[in-house]
C-alpha cells in the first residue's frame, strides 16, 4: 500500500516538474541539433523496422509503429513544419507570464537607426558580439583585458546600473546580462580611452 | 495570394528558349504571309490586344510566336513576376522589360520558414531596388515574398518611386519599423501596406505617426505580424483621415477597447484582424462593458475576420452580427475549444475559408462540416507543435470536413493519427481538390487502425481528384505511395515529401512521372544520387528543388551540375567549421540564366 502511494507521488513530481521548453521534449536544442545528423542514418532503418513489424501483425502494429521510432522523439529541427512565428505566438504568452527577455537599445556610432535586441537570448560574449557584427554589418577586433579590442576601430561598450560606460567583456557574462542598460558601438579614439580605465 | 493560381512558367522559362524557331509572320520581309493590311496596323491591333492580356504563362506563349510579337509582348508587360530571384539578374529583367508597373519576387526555399536554411544565406532585395530605381521611375507595386529587405533598400523605394502604390512583404525579414517609417511618410499615393507574417525589427520608431497628415489614399494597411506597440492615438487619427480603408488588421499590442475606438471610426471596413481582442495591457479599460455588438452590426461590409491573438472569451459573441456574411474567419491563434466554436460557426453559411486551431477538436470540426456548405479551404493548425503531443482531432475531424464540405479545394491538416479510410473517403468526396496538405506529426505514423503505411491514402488523393497541383504527404510511407503520385498526378506542381520512402526508387517515380513539377522540398528521406540523375531531363523546367538529410553526396551532386552547365547546384553547411566530407547535408538547385550567384555566403559552396 506504502509502496504504491511513493510510487504515485513520484509520479506526480514528474507531471509538476517546471522545465523550459515544450512538452515531450528531453533534450536541450543544442543536444537537438547534433542529434539530428544521427537520426538522419537511423531513420531508414527505422522505417524498415516498422514495416516488418506491421507486416507481422496487425493487431500490435499501431503500437509497434510508435516504438519503432526513435525512442528518444527528440525534437527535430524543423518538424513539425511551423513557422517560427506561429509557434512564438503561443509560446510567447507562456514568456509574458515566466520569464521576459533582457532588452537593451544598441546604437552605433554614424548609423543612422538604433536597434533592441534581447541579451538573454545569448549563451555569451562570442554570440553577442557575432550577432552585433551582423545586425550592424562591421567587424570588431579581438579582445583582451588589458588591451581591449584590437584590429578594427570599433569597440563595444554598454552603460550599467550605475550610469558607467564599460566596455564589453570586462564583466563575467551573467553580470553584464543582469546590469546593462543599453549598448553603444564606439568609433574611433573615445573608444579607445575607455579601455584603459585601469 | 494563392500559390495555386500560380502558372507554370515563369520568366526564365521564357528567356531561355530562344526566339527565332518560328517563322516571323509579322515582320517586313512579308513574301512567306502576304497580308492585305500593312505591318504597322498588324502591329498596333496585336499591342492594344495585349494591353489587356495579363496572364504571364499567356503573355510567355505569345512572346513565342516570333520576334515581332516577342518585341510587341515584352513592350506591352506590365508586370513582372520573378519566382527564384536567382534565376535571372535585375540587369537582364530590365533590359527586356521596360515599363514595368509591378514586380513580383521571391527569394528563400520554403524550407527557410522552418529554419532549415542558415541566416544570411541570400535574397537580397537590395541588387533589385538599385537596379528598378534608374529603370522603372514609375514603378507602382512590389510584392516580394521570403527576401532579405534593409532598411536601406526601402529608403531607396521610398525615394525612387514617386508614383508608389502597393507595397506588399510576405515573410521577409532584415529591416525594421525605422524603414516603415520612411515608407509611410515618403511614399505619398501609397494605398496599400501589408506586412504579412515578416520579421519585423523593433527600432523604437513611431512609423504609424509618419503618414502624410492631410488625408490618406490607404487602402490596406495590415501589420499584425509587427510585434512591437504602435502609438494608438496615431493609428485612431490615421484611420480616421483614411476615408478609403478597407482593410485593417492590427497587431495584438491593440487591445479590445482600442478596437472599439477604430472600429467606429471605420466601418466600412471588409478585413479586419481586431489584435488581441483582450484588455490585458490596457489601463483606460477596467470593467467598462464595451459596446462591441454594436461595432460590429455597423460593419456591414465585413467579409473577412481575424486576430483574436489573446482572445477574452466572454467577447466572442460580439462577432455574431457579421459572422453571416463572413467568406473569410482566421482563428488560427486562439485557444477555442467546441463549444466555443458552435455558437460562432453556427451562423457562417457564407464562410470559404477558415483557419481554426486544433483546440476546437474533431467536435469543432463537425460543426463547421455541419455549416459551412460552401468552404473552400481549411487550414487546421497545431496548438501544440509537437510530436508528442495529444491532438485533438483526427481522421474523424477529416471524415466530417469530407462530408460537410464538398467544395473544398484546399487542405492543411495538422494531426496526430490517421487513417487511410478517412484520407480515401476525402479523395472521394471533394473530388476538387486542388491543395492537399495533410501532415501527421508523429514521424514514420502508420495508418492508427489498421497499421498500414499510409500509401493507400495518398494514392486515393492523387487518383481521384484530378486538379491537385500541391500535394504534401507525412506519415509511413513506402516507395508505392510514391508510385502512386508518378502515375497520377500529372498536373502536380509542387510536393513536400518528409522522413518518407523506401530508396530511390521512391524519388525516380515522381522526378520521371510528374510532367508538371517546379517545386520539390525533400527532407530526412533516403534519396541517394542515383535517384537524383534521373531527374535530368526535367530540371530545366522547375523553380527548384531542396533535398536535406538524405542520402546524397558530394561526387553525384558535382555530376549533375557538370552535366547541367544551367543549374546552380548549391551546398549548404549549417555551419561553416563543418568539414566538407562527401556526404551532402543540403542541397538546394535551381535553374538560372545567371551562372553561380556573387553573394553567396561561406557556407554556400556552388559545385
Amino acid at each position: 500500500m506504502e509502496g504504491a502511494v511513493a510510487y504515485e507521488s513520484d509520479l506526480n513530481l514528474k507531471a509538476t516538474e517546471l522545465r523550459l521548453g515544450l512538452p515531450g521534449s528531453n533534450e536541450s536544442e543544442k543536444q537537438t541539433l547534433l542529434s539530428v545528423k544521427s537520426n538522419k542514418r537511423a531513420s531508414p532503418e527505422m522505417a524498415e523496422e516498422c514495416r516488418s513489424k506491421s507486416n507481422s501483425s496487425i493487431s500490435d502494429a499501431g503500437n509497434d509503429g510508435r516504438e519503432a521510432a526513435p525512442a528518444a522523439k527528440a525534437q527535430v529541427v524543423g518538424w513539425p513544419p511551423i513557422r517560427s512565428y506561429r509557434k512564438n505566438s503561443f509560446q510567447t504568452r507562456k514568456k509574458d507570464e515566466e520569464t521576459t527577455g533582457i532588452y537593451v537599445k544598441v546604437s552605433m556610432d554614424g548609423a543612422p537607426y538604433l536597434r533592441k535586441i534581447d541579451i538573454k537570448v545569448y549563451k555569451g560574449y562570442p554570440e553577442l558580439l557575432k550577432a552585433l557584427e551582423e545586425m550592424f554589418k562591421f567587424t570588431i577586433g579581438k579582445y583582451s583585458e588589458r588591451e581591449g579590442y584590437n584590429g578594427s576601430e570599433y569597440e563595444p561598450t554598454y552603460e550599467d546600473k550605475d550610469g558607467d560606460w564599460m566596455l564589453v567583456g570586462d564583466v563575467p557574462w551573467d553580470m553584464f546580462m543582469s546590469s546593462c542598460k543599453r549598448m553603444r558601438i564606439m568609433k574611433g579614439s573615445e573608444a579607445r580611452g575607455l579601455g584603459c580605465t585601469v | 495570394m494563392s500559390e495555386d493560381d500560380e502558372r507554370a512558367t515563369d520568366l526564365s522559362g521564357g528567356g531561355i528558349v530562344s526566339s527565332n524557331r518560328t517563322r516571323c509572320c509579322g515582320g517586313s520581309v512579308a513574301s512567306d504571309c502576304p497580308s492585305q493590311f500593312p505591318d504597322q496596323v498588324l502591329e498596333n491591333v496585336l499591342e492594344n490586344v495585349l494591353l489587356f492580356l495579363t496572364s504571364r504563362r499567356e503573355r510567355n506563349t505569345v512572346s513565342l510566336v516570333c520576334k515581332s510579337w516577342y518585341r510587341l509582348e515584352k513592350q506591352t508587360r506590365s508586370e513582372l513576376f520573378i519566382g527564384n530571384c536567382y534565376a535571372v539578374s535585375p540587369r537582364r529583367a530590365i533590359e527586356r522589360f521596360q515599363k514595368i508597373l509591378s514586380l513580383v519576387l521571391k527569394g528563400k526555399p520554403r524550407f527557410a520558414d522552418f529554419n532549415l536554411v542558415p541566416l544570411n544565406w541570400g535574397a537580397h532585395f537590395t541588387p533589385w531596388v538599385t537596379a528598378m530605381a534608374e529603370a522603372y521611375p514609375w514603378l507602382e507595386k512590389v510584392y516580394l515574398k521570403r527576401m532579405s529587405v534593409t532598411d536601406e533598400d526601402l529608403a531607396l523605394l521610398a525615394q525612387s518611386f514617386p508614383g508608389f502604390k502597393e507595397l506588399v512583404l510576405v515573410c521577409c525579414d532584415g529591416f525594421g519599423t525605422s524603414g516603415l517609417a520612411l515608407v509611410a511618410s515618403k511614399c505619398r499615393q501609397l494605398r496599400v501596406l501589408d506586412l504579412i507574417d515578416d520579421d519585423v525589427m523593433d527600432d523604437e520608431v513611431d512609423w504609424i505617426s509618419c503618414f502624410p497628415e492631410t488625408g490618406t489614399c490607404l487602402e490596406s494597411l495590415i501589420f499584425d505580424c509587427v510585434e512591437c506597440p504602435v502609438n494608438f492615438d496615431a493609428l485612431e487619427q490615421l484611420v480616421a483621415r483614411s476615408s478609403s480603408l478597407r482593410k485593417l488588421r492590427l497587431n495584438r499590442h491593440v487591445s479590445i477597447g482600442q478596437l472599439h475606438r477604430l472600429m467606429v471610426q471605420a466601418p466600412q471596413l471588409t478585413h479586419l484582424g481586431t489584435g488581441s481582442f483582450s484588455s490585458a495591457g490596457d489601463p483606460a479599460q477596467g470593467d467598462q462593458e464595451l459596446d462591441l455588438i454594436s461595432d460590429f452590426a455597423a460593419s456591414k461590409s465585413l467579409i473577412c475576420l481575424s486576430g483574436f491573438r489573446d482572445i477574452l472569451l466572454d467577447y466572442l459573441p460580439a462577432i455574431h452580427p457579421v459572422c453571416a456574411n463572413l467568406t473569410s474567419l482566421n482563428f488560427s491563434y486562439a485557444s477555442i475549444n467546441a463549444e466555443q466554436l458552435k455558437p460562432v460557426i453556427c451562423h457562417c453559411h457564407k464562410l470559404q475559408t477558415f483557419w481554426v486551431l486544433d483546440s476546437v477538436c474533431d467536435e469543432g470540426l463537425q460543426a463547421v462540416a455541419a455549416t459551412c456548405k460552401d468552404l473552400r479551404e481549411l487550414r487546421v493548425f497545431p496548438m501544440n507543435p509537437s510530436e508528442d503531443s495529444d491532438s485533438p482531432v483526427s481522421e474523424v475531424g477529416l471524415l466530417a470536413i469530407s462530408e460537410g464540405c464538398r467544395q473544398l479545394r484546399s487542405i492543411l491538416y495538422f494531426c496526430q493519427q490517421m487513417t487511410n479510410a478517412a484520407v480515401v473517403a476525402m479523395s472521394k468526396n471533394c473530388p476538387d481538390l486542388v491543395v492537399f496538405r495533410l501532415c501527421i506529426m508523429g514521424r514514420h505514423l502508420p495508418d492508427h487502425l489498421t497499421g498500414q503505411p499510409m500509401d493507400e491514402g495518398f494514392g486515393a488523393i492523387v487518383m481521384n481528384c484530378n486538379k491537385l497541383t500541391r500535394l504534401a504527404v507525412s506519415g509511413l510511407l513506402t516507395d508505392k505511395a510514391f508510385s502512386y503520385i508518378g502515375k497520377y498526378g500529372k498536373l502536380v506542381r509542387t510536393l513536400s515529401v518528409a522522413f518518407a520512402g523506401d530508396g530511390d526508387m521512391g524519388l525516380r517515380y515522381v522526378l520521371e512521372g510528374c510532367p508538371k513539377l517546379q517545386k520539390l522540398e525533400i527532407r530526412d528521406s533516403p534519396f541517394g544520387d542515383s535517384a537524383l540523375f534521373s531527374g535530368l531531363h526535367h530540371y530545366y523546367k522547375m523553380r527548384f528543388l531542396w533535398m536535406s538529410s538524405c542520402q546524397l553526396s558530394r561526387s553525384g551532386c558535382k555530376e549533375i551540375a557538370q552535366r547541367m552547365p544551367r543549374l546552380v547546384v548549391e551546398v549548404i553547411r549549417d555551419r561553416v567549421e563543418e568539414e566538407m566530407d562527401d556526404a551532402v547535408e543540403k542541397l538546394y538547385m535551381y535553374p538560372s540564366l545567371e551562372g553561380p550567384r556573387d553573394d553567396a555566403p561561406k557556407f554556400v559552396t556552388i559545385l
